[in-house]
């Protein structure tokens, strides 16, 4: 199996912080072609309620793949990465993703399985601010294909 | 931009629960994706994998050609709900399954197409659930495509 399933159930330490820029939003809603002005005019956002420009739905998996890195570069995990592809994705919102926020990802390993020849493994990035209030739940499931 | 254009919206349009029914349907958008955009997508999410960049590496390990990220595909798509609800920030849930590659060649690149359907509506909560199409050279490029919207 090209990966250790004892690492199922396994949780890692919260991530440092990472700091959601208003720059780093807009070049992100630029590249999925995401235009409401929501992501970009921060008198706009506050008229709709928000602190301030809010990141497109799947601007999460920015912070959560940095959290997913601790396990897929991890030697005894096992994972080949040029044989990684990604088979699922979720998000769960608490409140959109906003200028300012200094987010925590905590990365837990949920699953870890064999099918077909291939390993499966699904992880779960639960993001917070630093203060403790919970954002978004990011769940990635990744197939890494088994040897010819 | 290649998306399909959108009128910007002000505060106040976002979508009520009232003029929404089950069985409506969203777009189609088509979204055409070509090597310069994968590179700037690598660039804002910070995923350098070089099979969405680099045809000779794509090939050596086994791909047909350069393809585009899942999650590319998977915010390009979305928009599509967001643009419909008037409030990218009204997407609580989102979710899906990576089905089939997006093979973005050299010359035509690549044109996703994007379609959605509304599968339930709750008034109580006033949300949603969209479940979205995604297709690229004849195939469904997406599966399980599930958004739950907070409507007005």
């Amino acid at each position: 199996m090209p990966v250790n399933s004892e690492f199922q159930g396994r949780s890692y330490p919260p991530t440092a912080p990472y700091g959601v820029s208003a720059a780093k939003i807009r070049e992100f809603a630029e590249a999925v072609g995401a235009t409401d002005p929501v992501h970009v005019d921060a008198d706009l956002a506050r008229s709709r309620g928000y602190s301030d420009v809010i990141a497109p739905p799947t601007f999460a998996v920015l912070i959560a793949q940095q959290c997913d890195a601790q396990l897929v570069a991890d030697p005894e995990a096992g994972i080949d990465y040029s044989r990684v592809v990604h088979g699922e994705q979720k998000f769960a919102h608490h409140r959109p993703l906003t200028a300012g926020d200094a987010v925590v990802g905590t990365l837990h390993v949920d699953t870890v399985r064999e099918a077909g020849g291939h390993a499966m493994v699904t992880t779960r990035t639960e993001l917070a601010t630093v203060d403790g209030e919970p954002l978004c739940t990011a769940m990635s499931t990744i197939v890494i294909r088994g040897g010819e | 931009m290649d998306t399909a254009p959108t009128t910007p919206r002000e505060a106040t349009d976002v979508l009520r629960a009232e003029a929404v029914s089950v069985g409506e349907t969203l777009g189609p958008v088509t979204i055409h994706i070509d090597r310069a955009r994968l590179v700037q997508y690598a660039g804002a999410s910070l995923d350098h994998n070089r099979i969405h960049w680099d045809e000779r590496f794509a090939k050596g390990v086994g791909l047909p050609d350069v393809i585009a990220h899942g999650m590319f595909t998977m915010g390009a798509a979305v928009t599509v709900v967001t643009d419909w609800a008037g409030d990218a920030g009204r997407v609580l849930d989102y979710g899906v399954r990576f089905t089939k590659p997006v093979v973005v060649s050299y010359d035509e690149g690549a044109d996703l197409e994007v379609s959605g359907v509304v599968k339930t509506l709750d008034a109580d909560t006033r949300r949603a659930t969209v479940e979205l199409t995604a297709m690229a050279a004849g195939q469904k490029v997406l599966g399980r495509a599930l958004a739950v919207v907070q409507l007005d």
